[in-house]
């Protein structure tokens, strides 16, 4: 579904991604580990389109088209979404306008019609039950006043939606308490089929108690360092992150 | 005599004046014969006047306007007039500052409330006028205060008695509809004590440029509620000049909306002074495209304690369009525990549109909570991709944030009718590509 190859990305004259490799096929859940600063946001960014970043070297091939080439409403109509780790407040636009306007803008990229206004709100209030959120979300602007829980199940619920075959969840789990911690992990795994792939990025261990990943990378100043399995997240637990960092700076 | 005269229109005046109104009311003749003597001194406010410094109106010396005298004789499109009328209301229709019994809608109106063109007024209740013309406000204020004491061939007069509830709002529509005229127009508005009643102030004109300007002076008694809506669609040649002078007595409730996108050069006054324990509450939108150029200019007088006064303006400026918020809120030594903000926000939608804010707070109370705030900036890059990462093209991300920034405003009108018309004009100003208003 995904393959990077080589990627170096750069801010300005100032490199931040040097070299990621990672290959993801459909159905699998990747986590993205390490600690801050080394570079999860601007991976996610990179592969949802944010400008601002330079690609200096490297590729990003998505379902077998050059990703980099698309712009970002065009990737996300391909099925690529990220729920962002600072989800954006926008005053005037109601949650379902932008719902709406989401789901019709995918459905006239693949040549279908726009969603009958009666289903459309069907899916909605289900998706919102499932998130276990108040209807009264719909209706207020999109992440205006909601708390930093409240954003973070949004994004879910807009993912829910949305339906992509990609989804990139950038430090979700940061700023939910337990309790919402599991609604949202039952939110994913509703979601986890063998068509659709999971970027999912923390520095905790957290989230990966409730969606089991398939493989487990450690990011460090712009590298991955290390690749395993499930069991990897819980060693980083166990000893941090400084042992792979100094591997690094010792290689 | 050999004073300097100040403006080429107090030269014509002499061969108007016996077509205004109110011929047989003296206390008008004596005011209008004061006012024009002022303005033939002072002319029109000039760059040198605090309060216009950012607004040059030297250009309606230049055009020299001709009095509308009379009611055209050809037909006003129906039709036309209606995208602009309100249904469920009562309405006054001033065609080029004349009132025409004929597109008016006054049937109904309770027993205790007075809906009256200002020349019927004159000539009915002259002497409750006398309490009311020029005393929210008065020739010293500004040139255009003169102008129009001494120029106004008609105008609205609206009496509503006390404790009277208006079931529907009150509409005055101020057409024009000829080119290169000059239409100056009195309003009136009296609501006793308890009074409720909501009123809508409409200016539209067909094509070309005139000049529109009308006073409107409104007293809102103990306990009484007025909620005041300006739609200013002047044509995009226009000069529009437009003041509301209010008196709150104690207790009573002011709340004006001001939707300001028409006009080539226009400017709108808010003035209000709150007695004991009332509260105001002041809205505007402006929109200014191509080379327009919107003023808004609003001053909020606390003259007694705990008052409460909030204020938020808006505007949106694309093309080399201008917009000017000068707003003053003073706080008299006696007005303690006022409770005051004013809020004013720009979105620049290009490098050539500028927006030129000055808010001032003068108090002289120790014990007062005052605040004010202003922005100017551009659509923000992070709320434009993240409506891109859903989908949203970039095009429409921009119209759908223009779009939301000024609907914040349009949402706060009540009349469902009313507020259809003003989105309609809303979204007809700029770019609505993707703007689906069937889901807002
Ligand atoms: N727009 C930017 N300008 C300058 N430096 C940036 C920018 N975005 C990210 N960086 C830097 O790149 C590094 C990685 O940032 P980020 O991807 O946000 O890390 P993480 O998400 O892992 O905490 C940090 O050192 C950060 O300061
Ligand atoms: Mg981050």
């Amino acid at each position: 579904m995904l393959s990077i190859k080589n990627l170096h990305v750069s801010v300005g004259d100032k490199p931040i991604l040097k070299g990621i490799n990672l290959e993801i096929k459909a159905g699998e859940i990747h986590a993205i580990m390490g600690p801050n600063g080394s570079g999860k946001s601007t991976l996610s960014h990179i592969l949802s389109g944010k400008a601002g970043y330079t690609v200096t070297e490297g590729s990003v091939t998505y379902q077998g088209k050059d990703l980099l080439e698309m712009a970002p409403e065009i990737r996300a109509r391909e099925g690529v979404f990220l729920a962002f780790q600072y989800p954006v407040e926008i005053p005037g636009v109601s949650n379902i306008y932008l719902l709406k306007a989401a789901l019709n803008s995918i459905r006239k990229h693949h040549g279908q019609s726009e969603v009958d206004a009666m289903d459309f709100l069907t899916l909605v209030k289900g998706k919102v039950r499932l998130l276990e959120m108040d209807e009264k979300f719909l209706y207020r602007a999109v992440n205006e006043g909601f708390s930093g829980g409240e954003k973070k199940r949004n994004e879910i619920l807009q993912m829910a939606i949305l339906e992509p075959k990609l989804c990139i969840l950038d430090e979700t789990d940061s700023g939910l308490d337990i309790d919402a911690l599991k609604i949202v992990s039952e939110g994913v795994n509703s979601l986890r089929s063998s068509e659709r792939s999971f970027v999912m990025v923390t520095h905790y261990q957290r989230l990966l108690d409730y969606i089991k990943p398939d493989f487990v990378h450690v990011l460090a100043k712009g590298q991955i360092v290390k690749s395993g399995g499930a069991e990897l997240a819980l060693e980083l637990e166990e000893k941090g992150y400084s042992w792979l960092e100094d591997n690094q700076a010792a290689a | 005599m050999a004073a300097i005269i100040a403006s080429r229109y107090a030269v014509e005046y002499p061969n108007i004046t016996k077509e205004l109104c109110g011929q047989t009311v003296s206390w008008l003749q004596q005011q209008r014969t004061e006012a024009v003597a002022k303005f033939a001194e002072q002319g029109f406010p000039t760059l040198h006047d605090e309060d216009w410094r950012y607004t040059n109106v030297s250009a309606i010396e230049k055009k020299l306007f001709t009095s509308a005298l009379k009611i055209p004789t050809s037909q006003i499109d129906r039709n036309w007039l209606k995208s602009y009328q309100l249904k469920d209301a009562w309405s006054v229709v001033l065609i080029d500052g004349h009132f025409s019994s004929e597109l008016s809608e006054l049937g109904g109106l309770p027993e205790k409330v007075f809906v009256k063109s200002m020349a019927n007024a004159l000539e009915t209740h002259p002497e409750l006028l006398e309490n009311y013309v020029n005393k929210a406000v008065n020739d010293n204020e500004h040139g255009f205060i003169a102008f129009n004491t001494a120029w106004f061939t008609d105008g609205l007069f609206v009496h509503v008695g006390a404790k009277q509830c208006l079931a529907k709002p009150i509409q005055v529509l101020h057409i024009v509809t000829q080119q290169d005229v000059l239409i100056a127009t009195r309003t009136v508005i009296v609501l006793e004590q308890m009074a409720e009643a909501k009123i809508i102030e409409t200016f539209v004109g067909m094509d070309g440029a005139y000049l529109s300007s009308t006073v409107s002076e409104v007293f809102v008694g103990q306990n009484a509620d007025l909620t005041l809506y300006k739609t200013q669609f002047e044509s995009e040649k226009a000069y529009h000049f437009s003041g509301s002078y209010v008196k709150q007595e104690q207790d009573a409730r002011f709340t004006h909306h001001n939707y300001a996108f028409g006009g080539l050069l226009a400017r709108s006054d808010i003035h209000t002074d709150l007695g004991q324990a009332s509260e105001c509450e002041l809205n505007g939108l402006y929109l200014g495209i191509k080379r327009q150029h919107i003023d808004s200019h609003t001053r909020i007088n606390h003259l007694k304690p705990h008052g409460i006064s909030r204020e938020l303006y808006k505007g949106v400026l694309d093309d080399r369009a201008k917009g000017v918020f000068q707003a003053r809120v003073i706080v008299a030594e006696d007005a303690q525990k006022t409770d005051s903000q004013m809020n004013n926000r720009n979105l620049l939608l290009s490098s050539d549109a500028e927006a030129d804010s000055k808010p001032q707070l003068e108090i002289y109370a120790d014990d007062v909570k005052c605040g004010h705030g202003v922005t100017v900036g551009q659509l923000d890059d992070k709320s434009i991709f993240y409506l891109q990462s859903r989908c949203v093209d970039e095009e429409t991300a921009r119209n759908i944030l223009t779009f939301a920034f000024a609907n914040e405003m349009v949402d706060k009108i009540k009349i469902k009718e009313l507020h259809d018309i003003v989105l309609e004009q809303v979204l007809s100003r700029f770019p609505q590509e993707g703007v689906n208003k069937e889901w807002l």
